[in-house]
């Protein structure tokens, strides 16, 4: 699991996608950081006179739970580019033969490749915990929200990459892979929405899947057991599936 | 080393080989043999346990390959036909990163890539990209992840396809240096490669075994009469009309002649052994005799001849 978690790595860091996909999402997390402190910015200015209204005013409710809204979404775009290649090239390049003749068992591949890609997606979150730090100069962040914010983060991009690796087994196409990933993890997303204009059971249902519903509490700095399961699951059967999928394309080929 | 009985593989409804048996010894080089689309690949993926086969039973080493695989996979080394290796990693990488998925210990891990890359005559391009690497050396490449755990069975889809004949010798000398108390099974449908590095010849076709034997034995099998090629000087129609009156030909016809010498086939009844009896009463015919020599089937008419007859029955 090691020697397939420090190849996948290094085919990352040793090519440019990882600082691609990186840069990327740190460039789109900065523009939606400074937006939104400029308009709090802007906001604060606009209220001075008013002293109930700036008590109102919450650097965590206006700048960072927004941030970390926006960071989910984009993660949600880069999280399939990174998972598409990891077991369809293998399969499309004949790798996968050499690879399963060697004395491991999938599970040593669907782990090593399933954290590598975790590795970099959490190395790009990692870096945008600068902006927070940033504001340490000027005004007094809550430090709890930051951190479970981070935390869910974590937790999500670790969610679509255990889907996105579970897509990339099915196929060898990696366009195939890329978007199926993209199209269900943003279904989970979005599956809420519907939640308003369903039965009241199927509501429940909805929203208790939905990725974005399960998010919410981190970023207002709750960590809730209920979705620690949640996303701990969600990995875990989309690794599980994968595992069958290896199985099963052993037999049918 | 290698006991494979009554293995049958189908894809869907399709058999990809059916009911085949054999067996290798320690130190053996087993050649599969069969035209393209015969199951030898199939054959070699159920070795090396990629393939679960449907039926029938094939261990490796004492292991089966399908309840046993681990066991059977940290004991062989395989490298499938079209040499499938990560073309972004250096050689010397790919070979670090195949001897830590081959479980082998750290304290071993350098002493022995270095072996294998000497082995294999990779030294040169040890910090090249595979990617950008000739045909030849990948092929070495490929080797050298099949032998870094030095495994008792070496499993070699096709070796030598699609490379230059300088290399085709090349690879061939490699697998032979390579044998010894390692059994090695390769297929190829190249037959006179079979003869050159195999002690015995698996023949298969359309997925059934059609037959198993050292390539000596399959000429000798088959050749129901003696050829005897006889080279003299002298009066050809004479020459001719004397040989076919020996009790044991069957047919003498000329074959070329060039500046008064002459090559007649000599044809015997059943197989016997002619040569004697027609140089003595040539040479007491005062004929100039220059050659006499017997004429061995190639393993590619023995193959047509095996496999047509096959289809006959």
């Amino acid at each position: 699991m090691i020697a397939i978690y420090r190849r996948e790595l290094g085919y990352f860091y040793n090519s440019i996608v990882a600082y691609i996909v990186t840069m990327v999402f740190v460039l789109l997390a900065g523009y939606f950081f400074y937006n939104l402190l400029a308009f709090f910015n802007l906001a604060s200015i606009q209220v001075m006179q008013n002293p109930v209204a700036t008590q109102r005013l919450s650097l965590t409710e206006s700048v960072l739970q927004p941030l970390f809204a926006n960071m989910s979404v984009v993660l949600l775009l880069i999280a399939p580019m990174l998972t598409m290649r990891l077991l369809s090239e293998e399969r499309k390049l004949g790798t996968a033969e050499l690879l399963f003749s060697y004395p491991i068992s999938d599970w040593d591949v669907i782990l090593g490749k399933y954290l590598a890609a975790a590795t970099v997606l959490a190395g790009m979150i990692g870096i945008t915990t600068l902006f927070p730090l940033l504001l340490l100069g000027y005004a007094e962040p809550e430090w709890g929200p930051i951190v479970t914010g981070y935390i869910g983060l974590l937790f999500l991009g670790m969610a679509y990459t255990a889907m996105g690796l579970f897509f990339s087994s099915l196929s060898e196409n990696q366009v195939v892979a890329g978007v199926l990933t993209f199209g269900v993890s943003l279904l989970f997303l979005i599956i809420g929405w519907i939640a308003p204009f369903v039965p009241a059971e199927t509501a429940r249902v909805v929203s208790e899947i939905s990725v974005l519903e399960h998010f919410g509490n981190f970023s207002k700095g709750i960590i809730d057991t209920n979705d620690v399961v949640y996303y701990v699951n969600f990995s875990v059967f989309f690794l599980f599936l994968c595992s069958r999928v290896l199985e099963s394309n052993r037999w049918r080929s | 080393m290698i006991e494979v009985r009554n293995l049958t593989k189908y894809y869907g409804k399709q058999p990809g080989i059916e009911d085949v048996s054999f067996e290798a010894a320690q130190g053996e080089i087993l050649g599969f043999l069969g035209p393209n689309g015969a199951g030898k690949t199939t054959a070699m993926r159920i070795l090396a346990c990629y393939l679960p086969p449907t039926s029938g039973e094939a261990r490796v080493a004492g292991f089966d390959v399908l309840t046993e695989s681990r066991e059977v996979r940290r004991r062989i080394g395989y490298l499938p036909e079209s040499v499938p290796l990560y073309r972004d990693l250096t050689v010397s990488d790919y070979l670090e990163f195949v001897a830590r998925l081959k479980g082998m210990p750290s304290s071993q891990r350098g002493s022995r890539i270095r072996r294998v890359i000497e082995e294999c005559g990779v030294g040169e391009v040890r910090d090249r990209t595979i990617g950008k690497l000739s045909k030849g050396y990948r092929q070495r490449v490929g080797l050298s992840q099949a032998l870094i755990n030095d495994p008792e069975v070496l499993i070699l889809d096709e070796p030598t396809v699609g490379l230059d004949p300088q290399q085709i010798i090349e690879i061939r000398e490699l697998i032979r240096s390579l044998s010894g108390r390692r059994t090695i099974v390769l297929s190829t449908h190249i037959l006179p490669e079979a003869s050159l590095l195999c002690r015995r010849v698996i023949i298969i076709n359309k997925g059934r075994l059609v037959t198993a034997d050292t390539p000596e034995n399959l000429k000798n099998r088959l050749r129901r009469s003696m050829i005897v090629d006889v080279v003299l000087r002298g009066d050809l129609e004479a020459a001719r009309a004397l040989l076919s009156s020996l009790p044991d030909v069957k047919s003498a016809a000329a074959l070329v002649s060039k500046e008064g010498v002459h090559t007649i086939r000599v044809e015997s009844r059943d197989d016997r052994d002619t040569r004697e009896a027609l140089s003595r009463v040539l040479v007491e015919r005062g004929f100039g005799l220059l050659g006499v020599g017997t004429v061995d089937l190639s393993l590619e008419e023995i193959f047509v001849q095996i496999v047509t007859r096959e289809e006959l029955d």
